[in-house]
């Protein structure tokens, strides 16, 4: 079948392409489109009945017609060629060349979608990765192996934060040689990528570095394959060389739009907002391929960066993702407007398994307890300034007073610093005990006694 | 043998006259498993467990005759199952890191040897009737096996097998039909999923499931064989709070079903229970517990299927008189894969694309909770733990406004008070109980008459606090009165000394009944006395500086349930600490009488 070209195209519309007389085509197989022009597009398989076939077309069915259109069924699902060489390399979406080098050749090829990780097979990320960012080192650590989204909005520093995690991120007490990075950017801009090309440039990790790029001005449908693509190149990175692999995906609301728009074309049921039901199934299949694998050495710890429509948390594309990871860094549009970097709102941003990397033997003993800490303080110091709003700061009392230097100084001393400043978790930590000494030591009871009396610089209890 | 017309996403068309709806059929070369969902003259359609992709018109399909069943026996304990009772470690052995598609493994071990004790009472009345105990076997060190005659089943028995190991395919018995025909018994029987097992009747369920959650046991109480749903959205602490009442739950049997969740979560339960301990028996919490694992990136159809799957596992442990607490999480992903199938089909969806019968097949899933009275005239519970993951938060949307029709205890968590890092952040304000005046009765004669009374007075400080917050948050908190600073003030005592629970403090983690109503009843008894000091002409300034105040708040964590003897020492104390201060006011004749009275 797969010498054959038939020109049996009975309707094209819209990115489809339906197809007669065919018999037996594999579901979700590949297909190869030749059109009047002699250009070649690729395409699957979604739909398979004997009398009528029907192909997602990547590069869309512009310009295509129905008598001069050729499609060569492939028979085996969409593949990504994988070696050692892929490292250092630029791909479209598809995992064709996009750096003007040749093509990797290798016979390991493997199906982009994956097969789904038995349950029973993972091992639970426990390992503190360092980011030297104390908003998430200090309050929402990340730990090998985790899926930790940036949720951000439009004109928001993102890519800079996650270029800087990127620049920083290590383990304690380990050589970071084994540390690759996989970075995938789906309907980014032209200068989104060019930043990025250029971070990894100047701090010299670009040989370690795989990338796959599907621009905005770029077909839309390939966008669905290009996160699938770079995860089949993590996978290989992390379970067959051993590499511990960073995998930083931008932006996945371009991703669920694609998504979206295909699902319209096909005629989906739609549920929120017009994006299909299965928006949770398909963002989930891309957010779980991170993790580690129990008696394998390598592990991808996921950074995908995300902007919210209208800074909306609730929305669906944030809210489905909110569901699967473990967990969120929220960057804030107030924050960033005072000229705070990065502008971490650290009282909506979460890490789920930060509980289990962190504290004795992994970082410090008084961390856990510092970090709950923090959140209170913040929390009831946010309060106060609310207040301070309405009713004037020089009507607060004493206490309440403290809890307004304690906000202004966590926001300007522990949350923002430099984009090249890079802080060790035992600094982050002893910057946390300065300023929660500006607070009285009664009222910090989610630290021990012994922490307060070790670690509080002002207070005797 | 039939074959494939039409493959769409999950669903597929097969030429397969004669097939019964709920069937399930092996399909294509690879040998997809798949359940009949519809028929259309010759045709059907099939809805599978597994991705499609690969599947070519014109494969072979075969109908297998029975409809989607689980195996019922010895080998369930101490096991993680997928959505359709695939053992996953089974499933690793023989496929590796991932689950290739078509392994087809049983669900229990054909090799494993079981010992079997038969049941005397068999031998002295050789009738038997389904749902009768022909012996046991002991699964594990806490959890006796006990192996029931098939529900269906009723008749003579006409020989039992003498003690002894055997594997579960061994015939451990044969019993005469009335009709004549014989029926062999082994030590597993198949159930299928999507019906209810039978029971004698109902019964009326009266004691609390003790989960040793403060704000649940005291506040929203629970009880054995009731309907519960913890609604929440991401981040808001739900998966923790399942994991605590899995973890310290008074059930015998506890089932947690991973429906459309995160890889992770599971893993973390696989390696956490067995490091823990059973509160009650001491014993590895492993051997009480069952796993059914459908992360979020496995099919979608088997997630449907999961729950009926984990929900007839738990019937099966009830019917041998357990006891069973099963978790649901989530509900919602559940609902969101029958969107999904509804959706293929083509079917008119009502509310943001749900199908119509959404709210019928919610409420019929959670009826199957209950306490009965087993066909061998045993008692066993079935309590439903469901959790609800409301888009955005927003609990009008369908799952939740129908889930909450439904349920009996409604534990709502609070976005705000999460991101506050108030853990557990159940509101107390949106969640309720239908289940306490039933549980008044269990607390009054177990822990204290005063429960019910303690736990009103609290809610109402509650409430009252949180009106006079809203004046703070208008005004400043300068505009209260003494009286109201007090009552703000007792409030936050009582959130952050009794409401808020750290799971991972070891001595916090669990309360006991005896130690909730201790904490309960003294952060009360510190209002009481301010409240009269304040009424004395004491200002509330002065009283919210007492160290109590803050000591009182970390009493949680420095005293053990099992050890409370210094915690009562030190409430016994409160009045004293109230009186130094009283001192200053000492016109005052009541604060002086209640001196005398402890």
């Amino acid at each position: 079948m797969k010498n054959i070209e038939f020109r049996t195209a009975t309707s094209a519309q819209g990115g489809l392409l339906v197809m007669g007389g065919v018999t037996g085509v594999a579901a979700g197989s590949r297909v190869q489109i030749r059109d009047h022009a002699g250009r070649l597009r690729s395409g699957l398989v979604i739909r398979s009945a004997d009398d009528a076939v029907l192909v997602e077309v990547f590069e869309g069915t512009d310009e295509l017609d129905l008598e001069r259109t050729w499609v060569r069924f492939l028979d085996e699902p969409f593949k990504l060629p994988v070696s050692r060489d892929i490292l250092g390399r630029v791909f479209n979406g598809a995992g064709l060349p996009r750096d003007g080098r040749p093509p990797i050749i290798s016979a390991d090829r493997r199906n982009v979608n994956g097969e789904p990780l038995n349950p029973a097979a993972r091992a639970y990320p426990r390992e503190f990765i360092q980011t030297g960012i104390s908003a998430i080192d200090g309050m929402n650590s990340l730990t090998r192996g985790q899926k930790l989204p940036i949720f951000s909005g439009g004109g928001l520093p993102h890519n800079r934060v996650a270029a800087q995690i990127v620049r920083q991120a290590k383990l304690l007490g380990e050589g970071a040689s084994s540390f690759v990075v996989v970075f995938a950017a789906f309907g980014a801009s032209h200068a989104d990528a060019r930043f990025f090309q250029e971070s990894f440039e100047e701090s010299g990790v670009l040989n370690k570095v795989v990338m796959f790029l599907n621009l905005a001005d770029e077909p839309v449908i390939e966008r669905l394959l290009t996160p699938r693509a770079a995860l089949t190149a993590a996978e290989y990175l992390a379970f067959d060389l051993d590499y511990h692999v960073l995998v930083v995906m931008t932006d996945m609301t371009a991703y669920a739009e694609a998504l979206r728009e295909v699902a319209v074309l096909r005629g989906d049921v739609p549920a929120r907002k017009g994006y299909p039901g299965y928006l949770y199934s398909d963002l989930a299949e891309i957010y779980e391929r991170a993790g580690r694998i129990k008696n394998r050495r390598g592990s991808i710890t996921m950074i995908p960066v995300l902007s919210m429509p209208s800074d909306d948390i609730t929305h669906p594309i944030p809210d489905l993702t909110g569901y699967i990871t473990e967990g969120q860094i929220v960057l804030g549009r107030e924050l960033s407007n005072q000229g705070v970097y990065p502008p971490v709102t650290v009282l909506p941003s979460l890490s789920r398994l930060m509980k289990d990397g962190i504290g004795k033997n992994f970082t410090r003993e008084d961390h856990p307890h510092v970090a709950s800490q923090l959140f209170a303080s913040y929390a009831k110091a946010l309060e106060v300034r609310g207040l301070a709003a309405i009713i004037g700061a020089e009507e607060l009392g004493d206490a309440d007073r403290r809890y307004l230097q304690f906000a202004e100084a966590f926001e300007r001393r522990f949350i923002g610093q430099g984009e090249e400043e890079e802080r060790s978790i035992a600094d982050t930590l002893d910057l946390a005990w300065e300023l929660l000494s500006m607070l009285p030591a009664e009222a910090l009871i989610r630290v021990s006694e012994e922490e307060l009396v070790k670690y509080h610089k002002a207070t005797v209890i | 043998m039939g074959k494939i017309i039409e493959i769409n996403g999950p669903l597929v068309k097969l030429q397969l006259p004669e097939t019964v709806l709920g069937e399930q059929v092996r399909v294509g070369r690879i040998g997809l498993i798949g359940e009949v969902i519809g028929r259309e003259g010759d045709t059907a359609l099939a809805q599978l467990y597994e991705d499609t992709a690969g599947l070519r018109p014109g494969e072979v399909a075969e109908g297998l005759g029975w409809s989607l069943s689980v195996e019922l026996g010895p080998g369930l304990l101490n096991a993680i199952f997928d959505g359709v009772q695939r053992p996953l470690n089974a499933v690793r052995d023989k496929s590796g890191d991932r689950i290739a598609r078509g392994v087809a493994v049983p669900a229990l071990s054909r090799e494993q040897r079981w010992h079997f004790v038969p049941d005397p009472r068999r031998h002295e009345n050789p009738h038997i009737v389904g749902g009768d105990v022909l012996g046991t076997v002991q699964e594990t060190a806490s959890i006796l096996h006990r192996i029931l005659t098939p529900p269906l089943i009723h008749g003579e028995l006409m020989e039992l097998a003498p003690e002894g190991d055997y594997t579960i395919d061994e015939v451990i018995g044969r019993v005469q039909l009335p009709d004549g025909r014989i029926e062999k018994l082994q030590l597993f029987h198949r159930w299928p999923v999507r019906t209810p097992r039978p029971f004698k009747r109902r019964d009326h369920a009266v004691k609390p499931l003790i989960t040793g959650q403060r704000i649940l046991d005291t506040f929203y109480p629970l009880l054995k064989g009731g309907k519960a749903a913890i609604p929440g959205p991401f981040g808001a602490g739900k998966t923790m709070l399942q994991q605590q009442i899995a973890r310290w739950c008074n059930a015998e049997i506890v089932i947690y079903v991973g429906c459309g969740e995160r890889g992770n979560e599971l893993t973390d339960v696989l390696e956490f229970m067995p490091e823990l301990k059973d509160p009650h028996t001491g014993r590895p919490l492993m051997e009480r517990t069952l796993l059914i694992a459908n992360t979020s990136n496995m099919p979608v159809v088997a997630r449907e299927a999961s729950i009926y799957v984990g929900i007839t596992l738990a019937e099966y442990f009830r019917d041998q008189g357990y006891d069973v607490v099963m978790v649901a999480d989530s509900t919602s992903r559940w609902a969101e894969a029958l969107r999904e199938v509804a959706g293929r089909l083509g079917q008119m969806p009502v509310e943001e694309g749900y199908p119509a019968y959404l709210g019928s097949r919610l409420a019929a899933f959670y009826e199957r909770a209950g306490r009965v009275e087993t066909l061998a005239g045993d008692h066993g519970s079935v309590t439903l733990i469901g959790a609800v993951s409301p888009p955005g938060g927003d609990f009008s949307e369908p799952v939740t406004s129908h889930t909450k029709e439904i349920i009996q205890t409604f534990w709502a968590l609070s976005k705000e008070l999460a991101d506050a890092r108030h853990y557990p952040a159940v509101d107390w304000l949106e969640s309720f109980s239908g289940y306490v005046p039933s549980a008044a009765k269990w607390w009054a004669e177990n822990i204290d008459p005063g429960w019910a009374a303690a736990r009103a007075a609290a809610l109402d400080l509650l409430a009252a606090s949180e009106e006079l917050q809203r004046i703070v948050n208008l005004v400043g908190v300068e505009a209260l009165s003494s009286e109201q600073r007090w009552t703000l003030e007792a409030s936050g005592l009582l959130k952050e000394g009794l409401l808020q629970q750290a799971a991972t403090d070891e001595v916090d983690s669990f309360s006991s009944p005896e130690k909730q109503y201790a904490l309960l009843a003294a952060l009360l008894e510190i209002y009481r006395h301010g409240m009269k000091l304040v009424k004395l002409g004491a200002p509330a300034r002065r009283l919210i500086q007492m160290p109590l105040l803050s000591q009182a708040r970390r009493w949680k964590s420095q005293h053990k349930s099992d050890d409370l003897v210094a915690l009562q020492a030190k409430i016994a104390r409160i009045p004293v600490e109230f009186e130094q201060i009283a001192v200053d006011y000492e016109t005052t004749a009541p604060v002086r009488e209640d001196k005398a009275t402890p």
